[in-house]
């Protein structure tokens, strides 16, 4: 068996010395060596675009210097990188001018408002990027689509293309595409029409990867302040892929959900987890207080009154009809800690291993 | 397959189906069940791998199948022991993985020489053809192959049988313990995996330690100081025969819509008022609370502390948010409370105290601490240590049991209710992707009534034609058991003679009063996935009698 050396290319970024292989990108090379560069098109699930150009970095290779596009220049070997030298921080600085340009004003930004700072005005005020620097080329029509989760925002689109990369390369549902060249394109849905009449799932990966105001969660967005919002990091309690969410709350009421980028789900819901995790906690229906029932009719009881009942009256039966006349059924759809009490109960509370959970349905 | 190899769990990763070289789904709807997965596998498809795709309906994974094998409904064991029969007569299995790691394999090879592609073809309905091919490309991509199954497996009175067909196929194709591999049941609800891993079986202890095992009681005994009870206990099924009977009088039903969710609707509801005490725990107040004496409100996962163990093993951190509304209280103050009652001594605060005494005791999560659960996010048991890095797949250099792996030589069942002249279609239950289970949460989710918002039965065009029937039209299915009114959507994805329902919508239609009460005889899986039914039209006469 032959053993296949990998060749190490040695790439220094700002100084630092990092070995990459040789099919690294610019940019893998720059996280790797701990630096780090703005990025608007980039979503490392869909791999480099190269659209947005602000993630610029001087390069350096045989003594010949350009600038290159960090997420899809490949490194070689000797290369030098300056991240953040004066001309490229120049360079950003306009581009980022230029695609402010292309969208309405920041201080009515859907995203910055509801949820937090976009991609593209974090980036803008980082570099000092003004919004009027150029004469504005908001001329975009308004998506006419009334459908209750996704709020499409054009004035705030920058043909950035990660909602339609991530909707046909990473979500492969094909629901939206590029609509016209240059200046005159856009995002369309399926013949223009609503999102509910195209292949739309509405997994709401388009709103997430999106780096602007220009697609956001309709069920949230002008119902919050993304200064009070608090991000709880917790787990979809739908199926068993167990895709991990961020819960949106303010002020101890339940808003919304984002996704986890971090689990291993790495981003991506589905209709459920990202529209369906959090109202029904809200319900008006939901149980208060404990429930007797007394002829028939359920009577609101104290926790006390309601526990007390379950242990006389558990006590009674097992005393008369054993133990193994009771039967406990936990739930799949209740943390593991819960369930494991309830067979622990089962078995030394009342002595029997009758136990069982709703996997069988 | 826990008596095949030793877990019945996802073998392998989600992510790790990304990368086979071949998939074969058999019984899943996944893009409607498992979205999130489906997206592996259309990109291991983009990518270039073959996905078989065996469903007796077409779905939108159809689409995406490189393969699709439209086999009649519960005619998947002919399927495999035809595949096992060409992957052995062609020495196309892997001969070395099934010396070293298996054993009945002579067995095996004798039993499926009857299910010869042709014999099989007959039952199943497809070509031999192509059966033929199917088995050869699985068997190709040998140590690359993953399959995932679900529900369209499991859930038959020969579901158990069904799996271990299955098992076959994985062990001769030599696809346990390698990567992008395996047998992957994809579980159904979000904690269904950790509800099991805490010991609630009726044979296990936490950590599927059995009862009934030497050794594994009085490790338990001398934990929590008392003694155990020795007989294993009785299944959820049986239970619900036993109340028919007096056997069992009194029920805990932690969180689950009982009455909703199982089959034959009558069924469950009749033996639950035949209960002397029921108390049940939940956050809304479902048809099966409605049956109890005492009703407790829960919190949801929202305001609960805790952990959800997913399909593929991985242990996850579950955070509140909120805190609990009202008076309601989490699951697990609940029943420290009524513990405490109970006399039970135990020094729990916490769903951490609780997660820690688990693991304690049991080898097979103890090196998964909430404190790395943390640090680390996810970790996928087995985990014995605290410096462990948990296990992305299963049987790595030998079967998890420690022993080889078992074929089983299994024969086809056919579902336990055929169809006649008086109930001529099957009726198989399933999923659709904006809805879920009994639809108590996403039917409270705004706009979601305008992705599905009632019930319809999805009937092939030809027996609408039979049956002069118009899309749309309201009609009334009947089982021996009971009936339900639905309208009906006419479409070629559902197979001639077949109807689709789900049972996402019991306040309008209780698909569940159509299903039939067989189940598995070894799992005691209902079998929600053939029953025989028949459709009526609605005249203004049975209008009327309503």
């Amino acid at each position: 068996m032959t053993t296949q050396i990998e060749r190490k290319l040695n790439v220094a970024i700002n100084g630092i010395e990092v070995g990459c292989n040789t099919d690294s990108r610019v940019l893998d090379a720059i996280q790797t060596a701990g630096f780090d560069v703005p990025t608007l098109c980039f979503d490392e699930r869909i791999g480099p675009q190269g659209t947005c150009r602000i993630c610029l970095v001087d390069v350096e290779v045989d003594g010949q210097t350009e600038q290159v596009a960090a997420c899809t220049a490949f490194v070689a070997d000797d290369m030098k990188v300056d991240t953040h030298s004066e001309s490229i921080a120049s360079y950003r600085k306009t581009i980022l001018e230029l695609l402010l340009s292309e969208t309405a004003s920041p201080a009515n930004c859907p995203k910055c408002i509801s949820f937090k700072k976009c991609e593209l005005h974090s980036t803008a005020e980082e570099y000092g990027a003004k919004w009027d620097a150029f004469p504005s080329l908001v001329t975009r029509e308004k998506a006419q689509d009334d459908n209750p989760f996704i709020q499409r925002d054009y004035d705030y689109c920058i043909s950035c293309f990660r909602c339609t990369n991530i909707c046909n390369d990473w979500e492969q549902a094909s629901a939206i595409a590029v609509e016209g060249r240059g200046q005159e394109n856009s995002i369309a849905s399926y013949f223009n029409d609503n999102l509910l009449e195209s292949p739309c799932t509405f997994c709401g990966q388009c709103i997430n990867t999106c780096p602007t105001g220009a697609l956001t969660d309709r069920k949230v967005v002008g119902k919050t302040k993304s200064e009070n919002l608090e991000r709880t990091k917790t787990v979809c309690p739908f199926c068993g892929v167990g895709c991990g969410i961020h819960l949106l709350s303010e002020d101890g009421e339940l808003k919304g959900t984002e996704p986890d980028f971090d689990s291993a789900n790495r981003g991506s819901l589905c209709v459920k987890g990202q529209f369906a995790s959090w109202e029904f906690v809200k319900s008006e229906e939901r149980l208060k207080f404990p429930l007797i029932k007394k002829n028939g009719n359920f009577q609101r009881a104290s926790w006390d009154e309601a526990l007390d009942l379950v242990t006389s009256r558990f006590t009674e039966i097992r005393d008369e009809f054993g133990p193994d006349s009771l039967v406990f059924w936990s739930s799949a759809r209740s943390v593991t800690e819960a369930n494991y009490l309830m067979q622990k109960f089962a078995r030394i509370g009342i002595g029997t291993n009758n136990i069982d959970n709703c996997s069988r349905t | 397959m826990a008596v095949m190899v030793g877990k019945g769990a996802m073998t392998n990763s989600i992510e790790e189906l990304a990368g086979a070289d071949l998939l074969l789904v058999v019984g899943s709807n996944t893009t409607e069940a498992h979205p999130v997965i489906s997206i592996r596998m259309k990109r291991a498809v983009r990518n270039g791998a073959k996905l078989i795709v065996i469903d007796p309906r077409k779905t939108e994974l159809t689409k995406w199948a490189t393969r699709h094998l439209q086999i009649n409904i519960g005619t998947d064991i002919p399927l495999f022991n035809a595949f096992a029969n060409v992957m052995i007569k062609e020495e196309l299995y892997d001969r070395e993985y099934v010396e070293s790691r298996t054993e009945g394999f002579a067995e095996l090879a004798r039993h499926v020489e009857t299910y010869t592609p042709e014999y099989a073809a007959d039952i199943c309905g497809i070509p031999a053809e192509e059966i033929i091919t199917a088995a050869r490309e699985y068997a190709a991509a040998s140590g690359k192959a993953a399959i995932c199954y679900t529900l369209g497996i499991t859930e038959h009175s020969c579901g158990s049988h069904n799996v271990q067909s299955v098992a076959n196929l994985g062990m001769l194709g030599g696809n346990f313990g390698k990567p992008n591999a395996g047998v992957n049941p994809l579980r159904g609800q979000n904690n269904v995996q950790g509800a099991s891993d805490s010991g609630a079986l009726p044979t296990d202890l936490p950590g599927y330690q059995k009862i009934e095992r030497p050794g594994f009681r009085e490790k338990f005994e001398k934990a929590w100081n008392a003694e155990l009870p020795k007989r294993r206990g009785i299944t959820k099924i049986t239970a619900m025969d036993q109340m028919l009977r007096g056997g069992v009088r009194g029920v805990f039903i932690m969180g689950e819509n009982t009455v909703i969710s199982d089959p034959n609707t009558n069924h469950a509801q009749t033996a639950l008022e035949a209960a002397d005490f029921i108390v049940v725990q939940d956050i809304f107040l479902t048809d099966t609370a409605k049956l109890a004496d005492i009703v407790l409100p829960a919190a949801t996962f929202a305001e609960s502390d805790g952990t959800f163990t997913n399909s593929e093993r991985r242990v996850q951190r579950v955070r509140p948010a909120i805190d609990p509304i009202g008076e309601s209280r989490t699951d697990v103050d609940i029943m420290l409370d009524l513990m405490k009652r109970f006399g039970i001594r135990q020094n729990l605060a916490s769903a951490s105290d609780v997660w820690d005494e688990m693991r304690m005791l049991s080898p097979l999560f103890e090196g998964i601490t909430y404190k790395r659960l943390d640090a680390e996010g996810g970790i996928q048991w087995p985990c014995p240590t605290d410096d462990h890095p948990g296990t992305v797949y299963l049987h790595k250099d030998q079967m998890d049991s420690g022993m080889p792996g078992y074929f089983a030589p299994v024969d086809h069942i056919p579902p336990a209710e055929p169809t006649d002249a008086e109930y001529p279609l099957t009726l198989t239950t399933g999923r659709r992707r904006s809805t879920y289970h009994t639809g108590t949460q996403t039917g409270r989710a705004s706009g979601f009534d305008l992705l599905v918002p009632s019930e319809f039965a999805e009937i092939n065009p030809y027996d609408a034609d039979q049956l002069e029937l118009k899309d749309g039209q309201k009609v009334m299915v009947s089982s021996r058991r009971g009936s339900v009114e639905v309208p009906i959507k006419i479409t070629d994805r559902s197979p001639h003679g077949t109807v689709f329902m789900s049972f996402a919508f019991p306040e309008l239609t209780q698909t569940n009063r159509l299903t039939s009460d067989a189940y598995d005889f070894i799992t005691e899986t209902p079998e929600f996935k053939a029953c025989a039914i028949r459709i009526d039209k609605i005249t203004s006469a049975s209008n009327a009698a309503d």
